[in-house]
C-alpha cells in the first residue's frame, strides 16, 4: 500500500518536474484562480442571501417578498 | 410594474452572457479535442507507426492549453447566480444542486485522474492505460457536460418538480423526470456533437495552414482525414439532433420557435424560410409583412415542428393573442390566469404571517389551479412575452447555413486527402483555414438561439428574468462587467498567443 501511494507520489512528482510548457499553463491557472476566489469572490461577488440574511428562514421570506411584490401592482 | 430597474436586468443579462460565451469558446473545444486525441492515440497504437504518437502528442498539446486557459471559467457564472441572479438561484437550488454536484465528482475523478496519466504518462505507463486513460478523459469531459445541460435544459422546460411556498422553492420530485427531460437529452446530444464538427474544424484550420506554408505536411494530411471523418459523422448527428432539438422547441417553447422562423401569422402547412430579410419595423400584431424578402421551402416547418405536413404552427401573433380556431391560449389569457397565481401566493404568504393556517390552506388550493402560469402574471404586457425576433432569426439561420456547409467542406477534404491530391487544391486549403472561425460563429449563434430565444423567462413560464434578479445597483454589475471583459481579454490573448507558438513550434515541440 505504502509502496504504490509512493509510485503515485513519484509519478506526480516527476510528472509536474519535467514540465515545460505546462510550467507556463499552472501559472496561469494559479494566476486565475487567485484571481477569481480571491478577488472576484471575495470583494465582488458575495452570495447575496448568505451575506444579507442568518438563517434559510429569513432567506425565504425575503425571496417570498421579492417574487410577491408585483401582486399589489396587479391589483 | 414591477419595481425593478430594467437596465439592471440587462446589465446583468449582459454579464452573465459574455461569461458564457467566454466560457463556451473552451468547452466545445475540449468535448471534441479530446475524442480527436484518443482516435489519433488509439490508431497509434493499433499501427505502432511513431509518427501518429506523434500527431497524438501535438494535438494533445493543444488541447491541454486550451484545457489550462478555459478551465474553471464556468465558477464565474455560478458566483453570478449567488450575487445578481440570488432570487432565480435560491428557487433553483434542490434542482440544480445534484446534477452540479454529480458534475464536480465526475469532472474531479474521471477527469482529474486520468488528465495526469494523460499528460505525464508517456513511456511511464503502458501504452494501452495510456490510450485507456486518453479515453477517459474524452468520456469523462463529455459526462461532465451532461449535468450542466440538464440543468439547462430543466429552465427551458421545467419537469419533475414541484413548488413548496414553504421553503420557496422548486423541489425535485422525480430525478429521472429531471435527467430524461426531452430538452435536456437533445440539448446535450446536439451541443455535444456540435463540440466534435468544431473541433474537427479547428484541426482543420491549423493542418490547413500547414499545408499552406508546406510544415509538417504528412501529420496535416493524416490529422486532416481523422478530423473529415469525425467532422462528416458528427455534422450528420449534429442535424438529426438538431432536428430532434427543434421538435421540442416546438412543443415546449412555441415563441422561440416562431421567433427562429420569423412567424408571425400561424400557418397550415407552414414552410421553413431558407433565405429571408426580416421587416425591422414588424410588430407583433400590426398588418406589416413580417419579411422584405424570403425564400420558403413548403410545408417544412410543420413537418419540423409537429412531424405532420399540413399542420397549424402557431405564429407570435397567434401565441399573444391567442387563436381560438387552433386552440392556441394567447399570453393575454395566460397573464390573467398568472395574475390570479400570483395573487394567491401573496394571500398564502399573509395568512403564514398572521398564523391563518386555514387561510393559507385555502389560498394554497386556488394558487395549485393557476400555478404553471405564475410567471405569466409578471408581465406588464402580452407582448413582453416575445424575444427578440430579428437577433433570434438571424442567429439560426447563421448557424443552419453554416450547419449544411460544413458537411460540405468535410467531404471535400476526405475525397481530396484520399486522393492523394490536397496539395494541389490551393483553392480549398484558405476554406480550411476559416472553417475554425465559421465553426465559432455557428457555435456561438447556437447558443444565441437558444438563451436569447427563451427571453424573457429565466424559468420558462414561471420565472422571468426581471423576477430572478438580484436588486443591486446597476453600478455594481457594469464594474464587475468591464473588470470580466478586462479579464478575459487578457486570457483570450494569452490562450491564442500560447497556442500560436505551440502551432509554430508544431509537433515536435511538445
Amino acid at each position: 500500500m505504502l509502496e504504490a501511494s509512493g509510485r503515485v507520489y513519484a509519478f506526480y512528482r516527476d510528472g509536474f518536474r519535467r514540465m515545460t510548457l505546462g510550467k507556463t499553463l499552472w501559472k496561469i491557472i494559479l494566476l486565475k484562480l487567485v484571481v477569481m476566489f480571491a478577488v472576484l469572490k471575495l470583494f465582488f461577488f458575495p452570495n447575496y442571501l448568505n451575506t444579507n440574511f442568518l438563517t434559510d428562514e429569513q432567506r425565504a421570506d425575503h425571496v417570498m417578498e421579492q417574487i410577491t411584490r408585483q401582486a399589489d401592482r396587479n391589483n | 410594474m414591477i419595481d425593478v430597474d430594467f437596465s439592471l436586468v440587462n446589465w446583468s443579462r449582459a454579464q452573465f452572457a459574455l461569461t458564457a460565451m467566454y466560457h463556451w469558446i473552451f468547452v466545445p473545444l475540449t468535448l471534441g479535442l479530446s475524442f480527436l486525441c484518443a482516435f489519433f492515440e488509439t490508431i497509434y497504437i493499433k499501427t505502432g507507426n511513431e509518427q501518429w504518437k506523434s500527431i497524438t502528442r501535438f494535438w494533445m498539446t493543444l488541447f491541454g492549453i486550451n484545457f489550462a486557459i478555459g478551465v474553471a471559467t464556468g465558477i464565474i457564472l455560478e458566483f453570478q447566480f449567488g450575487t445578481n441572479w440570488s432570487n432565480y438561484s435560491w428557487m433553483v437550488g434542490d434542482i440544480f444542486g445534484a446534477p452540479l454536484a454529480i458534475e464536480g465528482i465526475f469532472a474531479f475523478f474521471l477527469e482529474a485522474t486520468f488528465f495526469a496519466v494523460m499528460f505525464f504518462g508517456w513511456d511511464r505507463v503502458s501504452k494501452g492505460f495510456h490510450c485507456f486513460s486518453t479515453w477517459m478523459v474524452a468520456i469523462g469531459s463529455n459526462l461532465s457536460a451532461v449535468w450542466i445541460l440538464v440543468a439547462n435544459g430543466w429552465m427551458q422546460n421545467p419537469v419533475g418538480m414541484a413548488f413548496n411556498p414553504e421553503t420557496v422553492r422548486f423541489e425535485m420530485e422525480n430525478f429521472a423526470a429531471v435527467i430524461f427531460n426531452p430538452v435536456a437529452v437533445y440539448k446535450f446530444t446536439h451541443t455535444s456533437s456540435s463540440g466534435f464538427l468544431f473541433a474537427s474544424l479547428f484541426v482543420l484550420t491549423i493542418s490547413s495552414w500547414y499545408l499552406l506554408k508546406g510544415r509538417h505536411i504528412e501529420m496535416a494530411k493524416k490529422s486532416i482525414i481523422v478530423a473529415s471523418v469525425f467532422g462528416l459523422i458528427s455534422s450528420v448527428f449534429v442535424a438529426f439532433t438538431g432536428d430532434e432539438a427543434a421538435f421540442e422547441v416546438a412543443q415546449q417553447q412555441p415563441m422561440k420557435l416562431a421567433a427562429m422562423e420569423g412567424l408571425y401569422k400561424g400557418e397550415k402547412g407552414a414552410g421553413l424560410v431558407a433565405m429571408g430579410i426580416l421587416n425591422s419595423a414588424k410588430k407583433p400584431g400590426d398588418d406589416q409583412d413580417a419579411f422584405l424578402f424570403e425564400v420558403k421551402i413548403p410545408e417544412l416547418l410543420s413537418l419540423l415542428a409537429n412531424r405532420k405536413p399540413g399542420s397549424f404552427v402557431p405564429g407570435v401573433d397567434d401565441l399573444v393573442y391567442g387563436n381560438k380556431d387552433e386552440n392556441v391560449m394567447g399570453v393575454n389569457a395566460m397573464m390573467k390566469k398568472g395574475q390570479l397565481a400570483l395573487a394567491d401566493l401573496a394571500s398564502y404568504k399573509k395568512a403564514k404571517k398572521e398564523k391563518n393556517d386555514v387561510g393559507a390552506a385555502e389560498a394554497l388550493t386556488r394558487f395549485d389551479v393557476n400555478k404553471d402560469y405564475l410567471g405569466y402574471g409578471y408581465l406588464s404586457t402580452p407582448e413582453e412575452a416575445v424575444p427578440s425576433v430579428p437577433i433570434v432569426f438571424n442567429a439560426f439561420h447563421i448557424m443552419v447555413v453554416l450547419g449544411s456547409l460544413f458537411p460540405v467542406i468535410f467531404a471535400a477534404f476526405l475525397f481530396y486527402a484520399l486522393k492523394g491530391t490536397l496539395t494541389e487544391k490551393r483553392w480549398l486549403l484558405p476554406i480550411g483555414l476559416i472553417s475554425g472561425l465559421l465553426g465559432f460563429l455557428a457555435q456561438q449563434s447556437g447558443w444565441v438561439v437558444a438563451e436569447v430565444g427563451r427571453q424573457p423567462w429565466a424559468i420558462q413560464g414561471l420565472m422571468p428574468v426581471k423576477v430572478a434578479t438580484t436588486n443591486l445597483s446597476t453600478t455594481s454589475v457594469q464594474v464587475t462587467f468591464f473588470m470580466f471583459v478586462a479579464v478575459f481579454t487578457l486570457l483570450l490573448i494569452a490562450e491564442i498567443s500560447i497556442m500560436l507558438k505551440q502551432i509554430s513550434i508544431g509537433p515536435e515541440g511538445h
